[in-house]
Order: C-alpha cells, then sequence, then structure tokens
C-alpha cells in the first residue's frame, strides 16, 4: 500500500500530475473539434513542425512556447500558401511541409549543442518539468482552453456546416484561422507532457473515445475531458515506477480506453452493433 | 418606392476557369412574394443561389438584398438559404433539434446561448414542418425527406426576411410538398420574400406570385406567374425538351395559363 501511495509524496510528481491532466483536458476539448473537422492529419503536422521553433528558442533564450508557436503558426501558413497555389492535394502538402520542419528541426539540434536533450524535445519530460517551463505550460493551455470555450459554439457550427455559419452572417474565414491558432497553442502547451511526436494521439484519441460513446456533442466534450484527464493521472502515475516514458504510457491509457469503447460502447460498439443486427434479423424472420 | 427584397443585376459567373454558368442574369424580387424559379437540369438555378449567397464570387454585375450588400444583409440575419443537397457529414453528434437551433444562432449573444425566446422558436419550426417527434434523433438518423423538412426547419427558426429555397419539393412526399406550399404561403403573408427552385411547373400557379425562367445559363424572363408561365416562355426555356411537345407530362395548370 505504502508503495503505492509513495509517488505522491514528491513534489515533482503532484507537479506532473497537475500539469499533465491540464494538458489532457485541453487537448480533450480540443479533439472533439479536431476530429470532427477530419483534421488528425493537420495536428500531427503542427506538432512536428514546431520542433525548430523549440531549439531556436533555446538558443536566443526565450520561452519554449513562443518558438513552438511561431513555427505552429509558420508550418499551417505554408500549407495554406501552397495548396492554394498548387493542384497537389492537402494531405500531401501537409505531409511535405511537416516533414521538412521536422528535419529542419533535428539538423539543428545536431549541429548546435548537446544541452538540449533530444529526447525530451521528442518524448517530453513532465517528471522533471522546471517550474518556468510549468508556467508556460499552465498559461498556454489556460489561453488556448478560454478561446475554445468562448468560441465553442460558432467553431461547432462551423465544423458541421460552414456554409450556413457564413448564410447567418458568422465570419468563417476567422474561425478557419482561430481553430488553427488554437490548435498550435494546444500542442504547444503538450510538448512538456507528451512530447512532438505523441501530441497527436491527445489531439484525437480522446475525441474518437468520446465520439463512440455519445451522440451529442456536449456529452461528447465531457466524456473526452474525462478519458484526456484520467489518462494523464493514470499514465503519469504508473510512469513513475517505470521511471520515465510518461507522454507513452498516457498516450497507452488513452488508447486502452478507445480499445474499450470500440468494443463496448453502448451504441456504437461492435458488440451492441452486432447485438443490434441480431435483434433486428429475428425480428424480422417472426414478424 | 422600398427597395426589393432581391435585386440581381447583370450578374455572370464562372466555377474555377471554366466557361461562365451564369450569364447576364437579372432577376427583382419585391417584398411579400414568392417566386418560382424554373429551368431544366444544369439551367443554373443552384448557381443563381450560390451567386446571391456571394459563395461564388460575380465577374460582372452585383446582388443587394433590401438595398443592400449581401454580406452585410447575411449578418443581419435577414437571409436564410436552404441549399439543394446539404453538404453536411450526417454522422456529426448533433440532435435535429440542435441543428434547428443553429439558425437561430446569428442574433445570439456573445457565447451564443440560446434564450427562451430561441428555444420556443426552435420548437415553433420544428411543428410547423412535423418535425417535433424527431427532434431528439441524431440527424443522419433520418429518411431523406425528413432531413430536407430539418433543414428547412433550421431556415424557418433563422425568422429571415428573405428565404432562398433550392428544391424544397426534391425528394419529399405529396403531403409534404402540399405542407411546404402552405408553409411559403404563410411566409409570404407575413411579408417575408421567396425565391424557391422547382420543377413541378404543375404547382407553381397555386402559390408563386412570380416566376423566373432560367435556360442557357441566363434568366429569360421574369414576371407575374400567369403571364410568364405562356407556352412560348416554357418551349423557349424548355426548348427542345418542352412539356409541352410531351401531352402526358403537360401539368394541366401550365397549359391553362396560354
Ligand atoms: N461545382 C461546379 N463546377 C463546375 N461546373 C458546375 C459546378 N456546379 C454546376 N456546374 C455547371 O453549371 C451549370 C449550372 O448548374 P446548376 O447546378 O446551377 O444547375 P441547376 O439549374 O441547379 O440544375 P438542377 O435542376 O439539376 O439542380 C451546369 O452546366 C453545371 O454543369
Ligand atoms: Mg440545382
Amino acid at each position: 500500500m505504502d508503495a503505492l501511495l509513495a509517488p505522491l509524496g514528491y513534489d515533482f510528481m503532484l507537479r506532473a500530475l497537475l500539469v499533465s491532466s491540464l494538458v489532457g483536458a485541453v487537448c480533450a476539448v480540443l479533439s472533439c473539434f479536431i476530429t470532427l473537422k477530419g483534421w488528425s492529419l493537420m495536428g500531427d503536422a503542427v506538432s512536428h513542425a514546431v520542433l525548430p521553433g523549440v531549439v531556436l528558442a533555446y538558443l536566443l533564450n526565450l520561452p519554449f512556447v513562443i518558438g513552438a508557436f511561431v513555427f505552429g503558426l509558420i508550418s499551417v501558413s505554408a500549407i495554406g500558401f501552397i495548396q492554394s497555389r498548387s493542384r497537389v492535394k492537402e494531405d500531401t502538402v501537409i505531409g511535405v511541409v511537416f516533414t521538412a520542419l521536422f528535419s529542419l528541426g533535428l539538423v539543428m539540434i545536431s549541429r548546435v549543442s548537446s544541452d538540449v536533450h533530444l529526447s525530451h524535445i521528442l518524448f517530453g519530460d513532465v517528471l522533471g518539468i522546471s517550474q518556468n517551463e510549468l508556467w508556460q505550460t499552465v498559461v498556454a493551455g489556460a489561453v488556448a482552453l478560454g478561446a475554445i470555450l468562448i468560441l465553442r459554439r460558432d467553431l461547432l457550427l462551423y465544423v458541421f456546416d460552414a456554409t450556413h455559419a457564413r448564410s447567418i452572417g458568422l465570419n468563417t474565414g476567422f474561425l478557419y484561422a482561430a481553430l488553427l491558432v488554437i490548435l498550435a497553442l494546444t500542442i504547444v502547451s503538450a510538448l512538456q507532457t507528451v512530447g512532438v511526436i505523441l501530441v497527436v494521439a491527445m489531439l484525437i484519441t480522446p475525441g474518437a473515445t468520446a465520439y463512440l460513446l455519445t451522440d451529442r456533442f456536449s456529452r461528447m466534450m465531457w466524456l473526452a475531458v474525462a478519458t484526456g484527464v484520467l489518462s494523464s493521472l493514470l499514465g503519469t502515475y504508473v510512469s513513475y515506477f517505470l521511471d520515465g516514458a510518461t507522454g507513452a504510457c498516457i498516450v497507452l491509457t488513452q488508447s486502452v480506453l478507445f480499445g474499450l469503447a470500440f468494443l463496448f460502447a453502448p451504441k456504437h460498439g461492435q458488440l451492441a452493433r452486432r447485438r443490434q443486427q441480431r435483434l433486428e434479423r429475428e425480428a424480422e424472420l417472426q414478424g | 418606392m422600398s427597395a426589393p427584397a432581391l435585386d440581381v443585376q447583370g450578374v455572370s459567373v464562372a466555377y474555377g476557369g471554366g466557361r461562365l454558368a451564369l450569364r447576364n442574369a437579372t432577376l427583382a424580387l419585391q417584398p411579400g412574394r414568392i417566386c418560382g424559379l424554373v429551368g431544366m437540369n444544369g439551367a443554373g438555378k443552384s448557381t443563381l443561389f450560390k451567386t446571391i449567397m456571394g459563395f461564388l464570387p460575380p465577374l460582372r454585375g452585383q446582388v443587394q438584398v433590401f438595398g443592400e450588400p449581401v454580406r452585410q444583409a447575411q449578418k443581419a440575419g435577414v437571409i436564410a438559404y436552404v441549399p439543394q443537397a446539404e453538404d453536411v457529414d450526417w454522422d456529426f453528434p448533433v440532435s435535429v433539434r440542435d441543428v434547428v437551433t443553429m439558425g437561430r444562432q446569428g442574433r445570439m449573444g456573445l457565447l451564443r446561448r440560446p434564450s427562451a425566446a430561441d428555444r420556443d422558436a426552435v420548437q415553433a419550426a420544428l411543428a410547423r414542418v412535423s418535425m417535433t417527434d424527431f427532434a431528439e434523433r441524431q440527424i443522419g438518423e433520418l429518411s431523406g425527406g425528413q432531413r430536407k423538412r430539418a433543414f428547412l426547419a433550421r431556415a424557418l427558426a433563422q425568422d429571415a426576411r428573405l428565404l432562398l429555397l433550392d428544391e424544397p419539393f426534391g425528394g419529399v412526399d405529396v403531403g409534404t410538398s402540399e405542407a411546404i406550399t402552405g408553409l411559403l404561403s404563410d411566409l409570404a403573408d407575413s411579408g417575408r420574400s421567396v425565391l424557391v427552385s422547382t420543377h413541378d411547373l404543375g404547382t407553381l400557379e397555386t402559390f408563386c406570385d412570380d416566376v423566373a425562367l432560367i435556360a442557357d445559363r441566363t434568366v429569360l424572363t421574369v414576371g407575374p406567374t400567369a403571364q410568364t408561365l405562356t407556352a412560348g416562355n416554357l418551349a423557349r426555356a424548355f426548348g427542345g425538351r418542352s412539356p409541352l411537345h410531351d401531352p402526358a407530362r403537360i401539368p394541366e395548370r401550365a397549359l391553362e395559363v396560354r
């Protein structure tokens, strides 16, 4: 028993639990929009593309969130620019741009210094988060969360039916840009926890799990937040015993929850679907 | 005289860089009137709607709604538009009621929380198209005709002064079709203006004050139903395939107006 409670006795553990659950919640809320909009690849792209920004920020002695955020914006602008001016398909453009920026980041790291812990950027290091990084994470996450909550209904309408949104006078260009900026901010806030490579999981898995569990958007948000926070807490806790790989533990927990929903969701799960099909067929044969 | 509800002046548009999809189209609609838009498949009806809404930027000409530029009218919530086919994800986690509530969203406050008045308007709109019983269904769990009614209810809930309806009668049953014409007449009685495209020439007379014939990518003629729906005009609009060449397909009332 004592061994199980031991992690909670450490300050760094409490801090990690706090940060990762905040990040889990913010990412989960956004994931509902990202999955419905079909922007999973965009999430993956922006998260990889921030790498050079993190390295630059380190070199210039700036807060890492600023460098990462700037490169997040650069990547989405580059994607939009190239796509509107060429016949190449969107997913291809996204792939080209983010791998280019990610590679640039890797080259920069190999050239500049061994002080930048590549593995911490790539995979996160929430157990070792400094006070300074904690604040950056919290501020970026809080701003992203606030923006989503304020714009929530307009973003939902935009994602569902942009034509109607425009018809009733909403500024769809602004909503598109807002969603991208919020995406970049959220990714930035999640970097310390799960790292560049796995951020995308935080941005889609909770939404995907919740989508299997309900047909109502507001419930979907709450369910996504519940699975996101639960995964962050469990994953961080378990990683204490593994002495690392916190991000991976969180993502694995999320994946397990997704698997459970895939199988056992009340209406859209595999078992429920089979049962439903069987019942319908039997009813028809009887009638 | 007050500004027309809709004023389309010499508008030409093209999709992408291709040939013109609308050539020098002109049409005006006075407040409180229903204008039926008829023409063959591919004549340019949907294109005209999209142009009015500003989704296709005109190469020439201009569109005004109640004397204002369209974008301004949209921001004021003056125009409700129901496309021919809704381009939405039918698995989206929203109920019919949620969708209809979206019709009110433009007029809600900063956080877009529906007020009691919004909820009442949604309820009334649902009742008006007999969709009350389906209000809590996820939108994908509806038949084609029910989906159309749900989106029509959204336009009603918006309480707009100008309604643009692209083929609301497509794929709906006779009862629903009659219900919709009754609904449009009520709207016109309360001062709203309606532009509605349809392929059902037979019913035009029963509910349209005006008719616009559209053919070969332009508005051939527009005017009061009885004067416009002449055999000559119909032959011009429908070319060799005029319904008048095939007696079995001639709607009786369209013939009477000769
Ligand atoms: N997205 C598009 N890109 C290119 N051309 C298009 C597009 N949509 C329509 N067109 C062309 O524009 C012309 C007018 O089409 P439109 O959809 O306005 O016809 P319509 O009158 O609404 O026909 P229907 O009765 O079949 O709905 C057609 O020749 C069509 O092929
Ligand atoms: Mg059409």
